[in-house]
């Protein structure tokens, strides 16, 4: 759906030149949510809005629906961004619209019936869950609410594409959440191909299915977010999934298996967990990195753990973990 | 230059003056100042416009040397004193009034005065709309002339309209001023009566009113504004 090809943006700045973006190759499938994560400055502001053309890439092809982005004359470009939205951190409403105003804007654009306009508006509402807020204007709602406004409003003219850049990263944990879910089920029920870029690691881990990792304008790994995830390669890669840092020495010591723990809102924190399996189970499990935090009782993150190497052990203690209501447990393999 | 500024005699006077001349004066301060506003407002709204979204890396960007060419002649005009621009306008004045007296003149060079400063407010108003929301217009394949009138202008009706306040009560002051060339209304009666016939009573009076006029103007002015201001959480 769309295709990155040798990619490269350079910004001129007084004292020189900034790279942002560097020969970036990516394919992303339609259909798919493609997570684009990476610290702050890596560039993937730059890289999101090279899709819709709000930056013009310095060199490469951008290519979206089988049609290059960059060789369009302005009017074609106008046409081609109204089947790819994009929502944005500082949610960008309308101020000075109530929300259904706000949501039948990009449709004022396309030129449709005012009624028909209303019409969609009003389902939009409904399918975000603020059906009541239609006359309510953005200053009165919440972060979140205004995000939900915000989707309904890139929703409106049926896009293929949705490019979130940092949607979430003004809300709270919670918030977060659902405003996520929603994602997944505009993905879901819409078929509409989602590029989501973040600096945070739940992020991917909730909703992506493939995610590519930038570090100084270029992708320093890509794939699957399972795999990517269970075992970062690159230096950025391990950087964010264990923040705190991996425990080296345990980990040039061991020579047991591993596994990677996902808490996704659980009801249980990581060390008591290998506490309890100990007790229930007996197998002692070593902890190599983690990276958890808890929010209203409910553990997000992940964990590293060593497992000794005894199969039978190891395929119980695979067992236990697994069945451990929102935690997923997953054997890594070097 | 006040004694006797409350003699019967010259209170009679002002008496007189106030039921014969005052009631019509106001109304022609009233007409001149908003007229000249809107007309005002019509040229130099959308140039105000135009030097924001003509800029480089704007919405619609123009040849950066016509840019600078209409940065130029706002400055020029802007530097010029109202008295000296009354006596310039003389000629455009005849071109479209057909006469250089009366009160229907003046509004002539209140205009020419009044739109330069117009644009500068308007571009700063045109500036304060969040950049983001522009480029989520954009975003969504908003054309330019859509980018300007269905976000910039919609969202900067606040600043505008306080603006547009602020415009309304200078021009005031400059019609006022315009009773030297022969313009109506309650700055003709200050100076009439208070600098050459010594009157005084008559132009406090006046002057009086010229304050409660702008008083009013500006009343109605923030209150609209902070009306129409849709982030204010009511
Ligand atoms: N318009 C610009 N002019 C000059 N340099 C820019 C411009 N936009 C971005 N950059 C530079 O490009 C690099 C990448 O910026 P970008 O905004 O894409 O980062 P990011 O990954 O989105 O970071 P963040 O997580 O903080 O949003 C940074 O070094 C930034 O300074
Ligand atoms: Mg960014």
């Amino acid at each position: 759906m769309i295709e990155l090809v040798h990619l490269s943006k350079t910004f001129q700045v007084s004292d020189g030149t900034v790279e942002a973006l560097r020969d970036i190759t990516l394919h992303i499938e339609r259909g798919d949510i493609y997570g684009i994560i990476g610290m702050s400055g890596a560039g993937k502001s730059t890289l999101v809005r090279c899709i819709n053309m709000l930056e013009r890439p310095t060199s490469g092809q951008v290519i979206v629906d089988g049609k290059e982005m960059n060789a369009m004359s302005a009017s074609q470009l106008r046409e081609a961004r109204r089947s790819i939205t994009m929502i944005f951190q500082g949610f960008n409403l309308l101020m000075q619209r109530n929300c259904l105003q706000n949501i039948c804007f990009p449709m004022e654009l396309a030129g449709f019936k005012k009624a028909d306009a209303k019409r969609r508006a009003m389902e939009l509402l409904e399918l975000v869950g603020l059906p009541d807020k239609a006359k309510s204007y953005p200053a009165q709602l919440s972060g979140g609410q205004q995000q939900r406004v915000a989707i309904a409003r890139a929703l409106a003219i049926n896009p293929k594409v949705l490019l979130c850049d940092e949607a979430t990263s003004a809300l709270d944990p919670n918030t977060t959440h659902s405003i996520l879910e929603l994602i997944k089920e505009i993905n879901q029920k819409l078929g509409i191909t989602v590029v989501v870029i973040t600096h945070q690691m739940s992020v991917v881990e909730d909703i992506c299915n493939h995610v590519a990792i930038l570090d100084g304008g270029r992708v320093v790994e890509e794939g699957l977010v399972s795999d990517v995830f269970s075992s970062p390669q690159s230096a950025a890669a391990k950087k964010l999934v264990f923040p705190s840092g991996v425990d080296e020495t345990l980990l040039s010591q061991t020579d047991g298996r591993r596994i990677r723990l996902v808490f996704n809102g659980a009801q249980v924190t990581g060390a008591p967990i290998i506490a309890k399996m100990a007790v229930d189970i007996g197998v002692l499990a070593n902890i190599i990195a983690a990276s958890t935090r808890t929010i209203d009782a409910q553990a997000y993150g992940n964990m590293l753990l060593d497992i000794p190497k005894d199969s039978e052990q190891f395929d119980r203690a695979l067992e236990y973990l697994s069945a451990i209501p929102n935690v997923i447990a997953e054997e890594v393999k070097d | 230059m006040f004694t006797g500024l409350f003699s019967s005699e010259s209170l009679q006077e002002a008496i007189g003056v106030l039921q014969t001349e005052i009631p019509f004066a106001i109304w022609e301060t009233f007409y001149v100042t908003v007229l000249s506003t809107a007309l005002a407002i019509v040229i130099g709204l959308p140039l105000g416009v135009l030097l924001v979204v003509g800029e480089k890396g704007g919405v619609c960007p123009i040849p950066a040397w016509l840019l600078k060419a209409l940065n130029v002649v706002i400055n020029l005009l802007r530097s010029i004193p109202f008295l000296i621009l009354m006596i310039m306008v003389f000629p455009l004045c005849r071109l479209l009034i057909g006469t250089t007296v009366g009160t229907n003149a003046t509004i002539v060079p209140l205009v020419v005065a009044a739109f330069p400063f117009i644009a500068r407010l308007a571009e700063g108003s045109m500036r304060e709309v969040n950049p983001n929301v522009i480029e989520a217009a954009q975003s969504m394949g908003a054309t330019p002339f859509q980018i300007i009138w269905k976000v910039m202008i919609p969202e900067s009706i606040p600043s505008l309209i306080s603006n547009a306040t602020v415009a309304i009560t200078t021009i005031l002051g400059y019609s006022a001023m315009s009773g030297i060339i022969g313009g109506g209304g309650l700055g003709k009666i200050a100076i009439n009566y208070g600098y050459y016939r010594y009157k005084y009573l008559v132009m406090v009076v006046a002057v009086i009113l010229l304050i409660l006029l702008v008083q009013i103007f500006q009343s109605v002015g923030t209150h609209l504004a902070i009306k129409s201001d849709k982030r204010l959480k009511k």
